[in-house]
């Protein structure tokens, strides 16, 4: 086995190819420790992670912890409402404050784009992404990629579509990257104002009509509309956005064909999905959910076995 | 480097038999036996056994399974070369079973410790038992024992021994490498 190419996670557009099987073989022996009768290995028993959450987090905070836990890592949890960041403090300051303490490795959300790349740069830890504002989101990225492998066999080839609030989205972002790294297809569709001016740069098609998309995808990935995130109005009302952009069983059954359906959570049941497709066999959801701890598990092991004693 | 055959296929062969007949000896019918093969390079021996077992020993109902330790070794951060992690395939619970562990060499015994750890994941077994093809005494660094050995290997810290199976390398046979 060899190593990851990088020392951190600060996005997908940091990882080549080789670095995310090697993420997804680890993930695979992960994931069969935590359906053991007792889920937990002692590897990072000498590790201390910190879990920094700058901005409200439920699944990827608990994903982590859970991760973490199962690692036998020591945690400690720091959410930045109950913090001295609110008295004035700096990013650097609170960090190194924490690192002080014998920190090996942060995970840290952040509302700000870039936050993850700057902090690599300053403090003396493995950094973890776990989202910085609308930029990259990679674990989630992984993990989704990581539940396709598992559903359909194999990313390359696959044809995925990312509908919805592109524009606001870490997870389309870091998803592109993903899926485009492994060598599927990728298409965006949304309303015309929620799909950033140049996306097609990436790669990526772009389309407005949804049952075209659904017609040419083999995996839907349903992302949230980011209200908190919008200053403006998007689009006229949430009724007309779930007419035009959001799936229900009849649009499903009028295919041609079965398709998997994704959301990275939180679901806005009844604006982006139905709960009837949110709870149907063709929805994955909660094996991302599942998935989504063996992941971060493997990204912690691989890179705390690059920090040197 | 130099390389000296300690046991060709036919003395393999000869010791695979008689590990097989020691474990009837001790387990009878093995009822209430599990065979764990620690990964990576027991498992080729345990998979011999247990086939040898029930074909020419009519052993009837053997259950076996494949025990991965990367994840409980100690020198994670340790060791100069990443730990490759392989597969476990346990589809039962070893909650009061007699296990046999069997491993190809038996040298520092810290993979021994690590299996010890790793299988309470499964539950909790009466006894567990070690079995191994070689056994280089005065290597130790733990006390720990084999309850079956093929053969004992007096070898110094600078050399090698390595065993091939014909699954993987399309030979049985057991060498000493002087590096």
């Amino acid at each position: 086995m060899s190593e990851l190419s990088v020392n951190h996670l600060l996005g997908i557009k940091y990882l080549n190819k080789e670095d995310i099987k090697l993420i997804f073989e680890t993930a695979d022996h992960f994931k069969e420790v935590i359906n053991r009768p007792i889920k937990k290995v002692p590897s990072l028993r000498d590790i201390t992670i910190a879990n920094l959450f700058f901005e409200n987090s439920t699944r990827t905070k608990l994903s982590f912890e859970l991760a973490e836990k199962r690692l036998s890592a020591d945690v400690i949890n720091f959410s930045a409402s109950q913090s001295s960041v609110k008295k004035g403090e700096t990013l650097i300051d609170t960090v190194n404050n924490i690192l002080s303490m014998k920190v090996d490795m942060v995970v840290m959300r952040h509302p700000n784009p870039g936050a993850s790349v700057f902090l690599s740069n300053h403090v003396n830890a493995s950094i973890i992404n776990a989202g910085d504002g609308a930029h990259e989101h990679p674990t989630q990225a992984l993990l989704d990629s990581y539940s396709i492998r598992e559903r359909l066999g194999d990313v390359k080839g696959k044809k995925v579509v990312i509908v919805g609030d592109i524009l606001h989205s870490r997870v389309a972002l870091s998803n592109i990257f993903a899926l485009k790294t492994q060598g599927a297809q990728v298409m965006v569709c949304g309303p015309k104002t929620l799909i950033p001016k140049y996306i097609d740069k990436l790669g990526v098609k772009v389309e407005t009509n949804l049952r075209k998309a659904l017609n040419w995808c083999d995996v839907a990935n349903m992302l949230r509309v980011q209200n908190e995130r919008m200053a403006v109005s998007y689009f006229p009302s949430t009724r007309e956005y779930t007419q035009q952009y959001g799936v229900n069983m009849e649009l499903l059954n009028s295919l041609d064909k079965d398709i998997t359906i994704m959301h990275p959570g939180p679901i806005n049941r009844g604006v982006e999905i139905t709960s009837d497709v949110a709870d149907s066999d063709q929805a994955i959801i909660l094996d991302q959910v599942q998935n989504g701890v063996a992941i971060r598990m493997a990204v912690i092991y691989l890179l705390a076995s690059k920090i040197k004693q | 480097m130099s390389q000296k055959v300690l046991l060709n296929a036919k003395e393999v062969n000869i010791i695979l038999h008689r590990l097989a007949c020691q474990l009837i000896e001790n387990h009878n019918d093995f009822t209430n036996t599990v065979l764990i093969g620690l990964q990576p390079r027991g498992r080729y021996m345990a998979n011999r056994l247990a086939q040898m077992l029930k074909e020419e020993y009519k052993i009837k109902n053997l259950q076996l399974g494949h025990l991965d330790i990367t994840f409980f070794r100690d020198d994670f951060r340790r060791s100069d070369k990443p730990l490759e992690a392989n597969t476990t395939e346990i589809n039962f619970l070893v909650e009061n079973k007699k296990i046999v562990f069997i491993d190809d060499v038996l040298y520092t015994g810290r993979s021994i410790r690590a299996a010890l750890t790793a299988i309470q994941s499964f539950g909790r077994p009466n006894e567990i038992e070690l079995l191994t093809l070689i056994d280089r005494r005065f290597s130790r660094h733990l006390p720990i024992q084999p309850n079956y050995k093929g053969r004992q290997v007096d070898a110094i810290n600078e050399e090698k021994v390595i065993v091939h199976w014909q699954e993987e390398q399309g030979e049985d046979a057991v060498y000493l490498i002087n590096k």
